[in-house]
């Protein structure tokens, strides 16, 4: 009976000495990412506060003032600067300084006092369209509820009051939501990287073509290759677990462990990847390059930054097809919802499944390409 | 299962018709050869002509499209894996893993091959000795100079004591030193009994081989020894001599010499061409004729043709042969 895995403990070993005489490479690998959990981690914040605001009161008297107060103390609106006509108001948009402008007419008070239904004028900067619609309903919910307490006076409660109750991010930190879906896209960037780099180094000097002709088994070889990167991939895991705690503060409400049983078959679809960017690789360069078409997908469509639901029905089955579509969903349940295995086990099943079809096509190119060639 | 009769008379490498089409090309066209134990064997070809094909298919990299091969008495077809078990190879860029020592890339080979760790020891520390790599074990084998790298190499390819060892194009880019201790050393090692496929580009190390094939476009169009291929017909057709015309303006005298009957071919080979000739045509009536054209000839002297005189005349008549065919 041949030994299917011959050769395996050989490469290990050699993998193991490759990686502990790189140590730039590697703690270039493993520092990038965190790099990028701190600049995410800290610099970005998706909840739109302090929208840059300029008023133009024609009105100018209590009921006028009032208003305004209100506006400031939502936190959306952070007015920078009071101007006293129509032209300044637009100029100030137009400029790019401010991105909501108000317009309290003259007889603004008058009509609140006669009963009349008094207008705002409220100029919003579409140009992007998430501080836009946050303006939108504010300037809304607003003006509805001053509408309300006129219209009520002192009377009684709403007829229907809805109480919205945020579950899980209760604060709606950008970092909770951000950092578990960041795991997937650097544990996909260092592992596919440095299996890809790892391969295509050996292609260049040679020695690939020197390990065909000893006895070394296609899965031998294979294996002692992927699992020094399953091991740095894991470590890698374990630090950005580390950090997104401990530092971000990220409450982690599911079992680590469980996180960690669902990231092998993520692992292993990246690893694979890997090995298929390999078998088309000529160079490294050329491998740097095929290693990042992946992780541009894998940003978008996977509901890591844009919720997979708001995606053009065009893109939608593609995201089926990305691995960080299902990490994603195994993070943020494990850390943000505490979900179980009995809630995620098909996300690591189609993991399995996308990590062994890309082994078999990766495999059968390199028999193809790489050794018959 | 693998039928390991080693059968002492058997050849190292038989192969017959081996023909390996990729699509609509043919890369090995009807090649047969032998490779006796014990023999230097030098294959020979311009690049593209199909000599890594060969070898891929000897290892039982590539599958035979027909024809069959045996190797230390098995069936590549077969028994690839256990052909690769009894073979070494070495290739052109020395296949040395450069951030690794010396003794890291001996320890990684050896444990390729399975060998158990006693037997392993042994085999670095005789590796070791005859290669001369002693000062060199805790070195990374990047910071070795060629010839070293190439000991190095070989060490590694040597290590589980195959019988057959393929190097392809060992010695490309080394110095003449390394070149010439290699050469010693693949002697020294034949004289035991062990048997090299070495392709090469240099024709010097192809008159070193005691047995030599030349492939071109896919065709195996000599086979032999030095010696023997220098009298094939082709190269040296009844009522033909060659000699050696010494002179002081060559590319003149190449054009002039070319222009004469009596002269079939002429090449130039540094300061001197070298030409075959009718053996009708008297040595002192040619030096005449070029002195009449101005050019001065120092000697003019009988020469046996060179394995690169052999190879020239035959892939001639090959190509001529190959474009009566298109026509």
């Amino acid at each position: 009976m041949p030994d299917l895995f011959r050769g395996f403990g050989a490469i290990f070993y050699k993998e193991v000495l490759h990686v502990r005489r790189d140590a730039g490479t590697l703690f270039f690998s493993l520092t990038m990412p965190l790099l990028q959990l701190f600049l995410l981690g800290f610099g970005i914040d998706t909840n739109i506060r302090q929208i840059n605001t300029v008023v133009y009161n024609a009105d100018g008297r209590r009921e006028s003032r009032e208003l305004l107060d209100r506006l400031k103390n939502s936190d959306t609106f952070h007015i920078i600067r009071y101007v006293e006509n129509d032209y300044d108001l637009n100029d100030m948009i137009i400029a790019g300084k401010a991105r909501v402008g108000v317009k309290i007419p003259v007889d603004y008070s008058d009509r609140l006092i006669h009963n009349m239904s008094a207008q705002v004028l409220i100029l919003i900067d579409g140009s992007d369209s998430s501080v836009a619609g946050q303006a939108i309903n504010v300037t809304n919910a607003i003006g509805l509820d001053e509408s309300l307490r006129r219209v009520l006076q002192d009377r009684a409660a709403f007829a229907v009051d809805m109480r919205p109750k945020l579950l899980f991010n209760p604060d709606s930190r950008s970092a909770n939501f951000f950092l578990p879906g960041l795991t997937a896209i650097m544990l996909l960037n260092v592992t596919t990287f440095l299996t890809a780099f790892s391969i295509v180094r050996e292609k260049e000097r040679g020695t690939l073509e020197q390990l065909f002709v000893t006895p070394v088994r296609p899965f031998g070889l294979l294996l002692g290759k992927l699992l020094p990167y399953l091991g740095i991939g894991f470590f890698e895991l374990s630090l950005i677990l580390f950090f997104m705690r401990f530092v971000f503060l990220v409450p982690i409400h599911g079992s680590v462990f469980l996180l960690a049983f669902l990231s092998v078959p993520y692992l292993f679809a990246a690893l694979s990847l890997g090995i298929l960017i390999s078998s088309k690789a000529k160079s490294q360069a050329e491998a740097m390059q095929l290693a990042f078409l992946p992780i541009l997908p894998s940003v978008f469509f996977s509901g890591y930054i844009f919720p997979r639901e708001t995606m053009p029905a065009l893109f939608y089955p593609i995201s089926y097809l990305i691995p960080a579509t299902y990490y994603i969903n195994i993070t943020r349940g494990i850390i943000l919802r505490g979900a179980g295995i009995k809630h995620l086990w098909t996300d690591g099943l189609a993991l399995f499944i996308i990590g062994t079809l890309l082994l078999i096509i990766a495999a059968r190119r390199f028999r193809n390409k790489v050794i018959m060639a | 299962m693998a039928t390991a009769s080693q059968n002492p008379g058997e050849p190292a490498i038989s192969a017959e018709h081996l023909v390996r089409r990729f699509g609509q090309v043919t890369a090995v066209n009807d090649a047969s050869f032998r490779v006796e134990k014990g023999e230097i064997f030098g294959f020979l070809g311009p690049n593209g002509s199909g000599k890594t094909t060969v070898i891929k298919m000897l290892t039982g990299l590539l599958p035979l499209t027909s024809g069959s091969a045996r190797v230390e008495g098995l069936d590549v077809r077969v028994d690839s894996e256990v052909v690769r078990e009894r073979i070494g190879y070495m290739s052109q860029n020395y296949s040395l893993y450069q951030d690794l020592t010396v003794a890291e890339n001996l320890q990684f080979y050896g444990r390729i091959y399975s060998l158990e760790p006693a037997r392993l020891k042994r085999r670095i520390e005789e590796v070791v000795e005859s290669n001369g790599l002693g000062p060199y074990m805790n070195r990374l084998s990047a910071k070795l100079s060629g010839g070293w790298k190439q000991r190095l190499a070989l060490g590694c390819a040597m290590l589980h004591e195959p019988k057959l060892l393929f190097l392809d194009e060992p010695t490309a880019g080394i110095d003449p030193v390394a070149r010439r201790q290699l050469w010693d050393l693949l002697f020294e090692l034949s004289g035991h009994g062990i048997t090299f496929f070495v392709t090469t580009h240099y024709m010097d190390e192809a008159e070193r081989c005691s047995h030599v094939a030349y492939i071109y476009y896919g065709k195996i169009i000599a086979d032999g020894t030095p010696n023997s291929l220098r009298e094939l017909p082709d190269v040296q057709p009844p009522g033909t001599m060659r000699v050696e015309i010494t002179t002081p303006e060559v590319t003149r005298a190449l054009r002039f010499a070319r222009q004469i009957p009596g002269i079939r071919s002429a090449t130039i080979f540094g300061q001197s061409i070298h030409a075959l000739i009718n053996d009708d045509l008297n040595l002192h009536d040619l030096q005449e004729q070029l002195l009449k054209n101005g050019i001065a000839v120092a000697e003019i002297r009988p020469l046996a043709p060179s394995l690169e005189d052999v190879f020239v005349e035959l892939t001639y008549k090959h190509q001529a042969i190959l474009e009566a065919s298109r026509a």
